[in-house]
């Protein structure tokens, strides 16, 4: 017999700190508490909902987050910038070059590194190839909520050839960290553009058939329009961007307002629906999908020769070819990955576009070799604040199509 | 600097106790912790900075003053500028009013400083834990705390290190 | 096998009770699904069309723990949900096996601080560790099958004991 004192029942929110923020015929017993905990099919994730439920209409929904806090902020802080970087892929793991990227964007701002063309191409190549992948899993996911299950498995057939691309360039499926400091690790594989221009032949057809799964089938419809109605003021006040903005009607894309990596050389449109609701997101995304093969086609023609790493050697490791020949190639190789190199004392923040919005992040430099603060900021922490405003008056079923739609990753949110 | 951010930072800086700097591109602005609120109702309405992107605290523990600088970043649509404000706090026991009423955002984030850091928010609608469990004692956030690390099991001390681990029986 | 070499083909097989009830708890294992994290991502792509693991009778995933036998802690186990796991743990119904996928299930992986639970079989016995951060999903089927080998391997008075 388990021994029942092991289980802390004292992490259950009572009523008594909660009381204000549910409403009065909750006191009363009118309405009803339904814990959506923690371990649930459809809330991707280890998110708990509070749901104040009058029959079947959700009242007010109230979420508590913190299930897979990690104290990555904090580890990160013992760690020298290079060995940092390897968590960055493990906050959003659903978009783990991007998360690369942006560390990176920022530690080169910081210390001031340029970064040779050649990898700002491929980076951008493997950025969208990410977008992809996580909007084919949240496709997948979402629609599986919805008891589309065929989708989920139309989904993960590409996800696989993406994969096989990360593998085939880094070594890992799906924790790269390939992207560094300076530029990326080491030069792309010869198979890496036929494994890539495969890929961008096959994807425009596969998203085709997607669509006709999805777009004009009735009951999804059913279970999608007006539902988790959001308008862009609402939207700039809670911080939101991303997909969920951009299915309001406003044109922003970080990409376009602030390029970073190169996207300026690119030409491609930002896709917006007016309606607001899950169905007017689940479009922006599936166009997003398109937009972003038509970035990977021209990134790829594009694609100029040259290093793949920047040359100040205070900063990037030498080729290991390099090292038995030439002693200063020992010294700096010796250096960086003992000590790491040091970084000046000032903040930078570096913003990308995530598949969830806008992902900043925020360094601050000491003057040593480890970081004094490293902030993360995912975009699914805001969208998870506005759950109670987007479920309010609708049923208990619409609340995993709503959490589908904003598309969280509790990794992003609890980092 | 981004010229569009030049005469908000005249404005600022021509009240006494601010100042302003500016490294690699990116503008921050040094602000009293009590004139905060006011600082961001005019920032929001006249200068359009109508989205507060996060809201974040460093630690600079052992200095004690200022020991802590609450970092607000801001942006503006209008204007596509980005807008770095810090309130720098000192002590053990820091207080500041909290934007809440300005930008709505700002009940997580504030709910996220006070349990990472410790920082209170004064007529803040609901402070309380928000990532950590709700009877964990500290702060991890601050330089104080420890990181809290397991000893790595080498060959040398596995039986050591075995002997202290609570394992879980059936 | 067993007399059914000496008579024939008569539709009978011959076998010890433990092999029927072993065989029978193997292929028809259902696990829970208690994705957390990254490792839940290649979980669900092990249940995918690629690394298909419905050939090992595994592919209804059940969310309720009442009508699983199999528990795969798929990711980081943080100090708040460790009694979320344990309690779960509880409320399935015997015989049940539990895999620690990945290295943050196993050791913690990469995170040595406060806020995870350093292994989690700190909480819950834990019958086979996978490595990989995160593993291959080829990786997570050879998991499933080493357990396979060792439920066909459990011994009668070890029921009792359970």
């Amino acid at each position: 017999m388990t021994d029942m004192q092991e289980i802390d029942l004292s992490q259950d929110e009572t009523l008594q700190s909660i009381k204000h923020l549910v409403s009065e015929r909750a006191l009363r017993g009118e309405t009803m508490l339904l814990n959506m905990g923690p371990q649930h099919p459809s809330t991707h994730g280890v998110l708990r909902l509070l749901l104040e439920l009058d029959g079947e209409i959700v009242v007010n929904c109230i979420p508590d987050i913190g299930f897979l806090h990690t104290g990555i902020e904090k580890n990160m802080e013992a760690k020298t910038y290079q060995k940092a970087e390897v968590m960055t892929d493990r906050i959003d793991y659903l978009n783990n070059m991007g998360g690369n990227l942006t560390y990176c964007l920022a530690v080169e701002k910081l210390v001031d590194l340029d970064v040779p063309p050649r990898a700002q191409g491929i980076r951008v190549i493997l950025a969208e190839l990410d977008r992809i992948s996580s909007h084919l899993l949240w496709m997948g996911t979402s629609a599986l909520d919805l008891a589309a299950m065929s989708v989920f498995l139309y989904g993960m057939r590409e996800r696989e050839m993406i994969m096989d691309i990360k593998e085939l360039v880094s070594g890992a499926r799906m924790m790269t960290t390939y992207i560094r400091p300076g530029g990326l690790w080491r030069d792309v594989p010869v198979e890496f553009e036929s494994a890539v221009r495969n890929f961008i032949k096959v994807m425009p057809g596969r998203l085709d058939e997607y669509e006709s799964l999805l777009t004009n089938n009735a009951l999804f419809k059913d279970r999608t329009q007006k539902i988790g109605v959001i308008d862009t003021e609402q939207c700039i006040h809670w911080g939101i961007t991303g997909p969920v903005m951009r299915a309001t009607g406003r044109p922003f894309d970080i990409r376009k307002a602030e390029p970073y990596s190169g996207y300026d050389q690119y030409d491609f449109e930002i896709p917006t629906a007016t309606s607001g609701d899950i169905y007017g997101r689940y479009l922006v995304r599936m166009d997003e999908m398109r937009q972003s093969v038509r970035i990977i086609q021209q990134a790829l023609d594009m694609l100029p020769y040259g290093p793949v790493r920047s040359n100040n050697r205070k900063f990037v490791p030498p080729p290991r070819s390099e090292l038995s020949t030439s002693m200063e190639a020992v010294i700096h190789h010796f250096k960086l990955w003992t000590e790491g190199f040091s970084a000046p004392k000032g903040s930078v923040t570096a913003s990308t576009e995530s598949p969830r919005g806008r992902l900043s992040i925020l360094i601050e430099g000491n003057g040593g070799p480890q970081p004094q603060r490293v902030f993360y900021r995912g975009n699914s922490f805001p969208n998870l604040q506005i759950m109670p405003l987007l479920s309010k008056g609708h049923f208990v079923a619409d609340i995993v199509g709503i959490i589908g739609s904003v598309d969280i990753v509790l990794g992003d949110c609890d980092r | 600097m981004n010229e569009k951010l030049q005469p908000v930072v005249s404005a600022l800086t021509a009240r006494p106790g601010f100042r302003s700097e500016e490294f690699r591109g990116e503008v921050t602005l040094f602000v009293p912790a009590e004139q905060i609120v006011d600082t961001c109702r005019l920032l929001r309405d006249e200068f359009h900075f109508d989205m507060l992107v996060a809201e974040t605290a460093v630690d600079y523990w052992p200095k004690l003053e200022p020991r802590f600088h609450v970092v607000y970043l801001l942006y503006s649509f209008a204007s596509n500028a980005n807008l770095n404000l810090r309130a720098p706090l000192d002590g053990n026991a820091p207080h500041l009013p909290t934007i809440e009423g300005i930008y709505p955002n700002a009940n997580w984030y504030e709910r996220e400083l006070w349990d990472m850091f410790g920082i209170r928010f004064d007529g803040h609608s609901d402070l309380r834990r928000i990532l950590m469990p709700a009877e964990w004692e500290g702060h991890p956030l601050r330089k104080d705390y420890p990181l809290g690390y397991e000893e790595v099991q080498f060959s040398f001390n596995h039986k050591e290190v075995d002997s202290k681990k609570p394992y879980a029986r059936e | 096998m067993g007399i059914e070499t000496k008579l024939g083909n008569m539709g009978v097989a011959t076998t010890t009770l433990e092999q029927a009830v072993n065989w029978a708890r193997t292929n028809s294992m259902w696990p829970m699904l208690f994705g957390l994290a990254c490792c839940a991502i290649e979980m669900m792509a092990a249940q995918a069309a690629n690394y298909d693991m419905s050939r090992f009778g595994m592919e209804l995933m059940r969310a309720s723990p009442r009508q699983s036998d199999l528990m795969i802690v798929a990711g980081r186990v943080s100090r708040k949900m460790a009694p979320v796991l344990r309690r779960l743990y509880d409320q399935m119904p015997d015989p049940k096996w539990v895999v620690a996928m990945g290295d943050c299930a196993s050791c913690t992986g990469v995170f040595n601080n406060y806020a995870l639970v350093q292994g989690v079989d700190e909480v819950v016995p834990v019958d086979v560790y996978v490595a990989g951060c995160p593993p291959r999903p080829e990786a997570l089927i050879h998991g499933i099958i080493t357990l396979h080998e060792k439920v066909r391997g459990e011994k009668l008075q070890r029921w009792a004991a359970k």
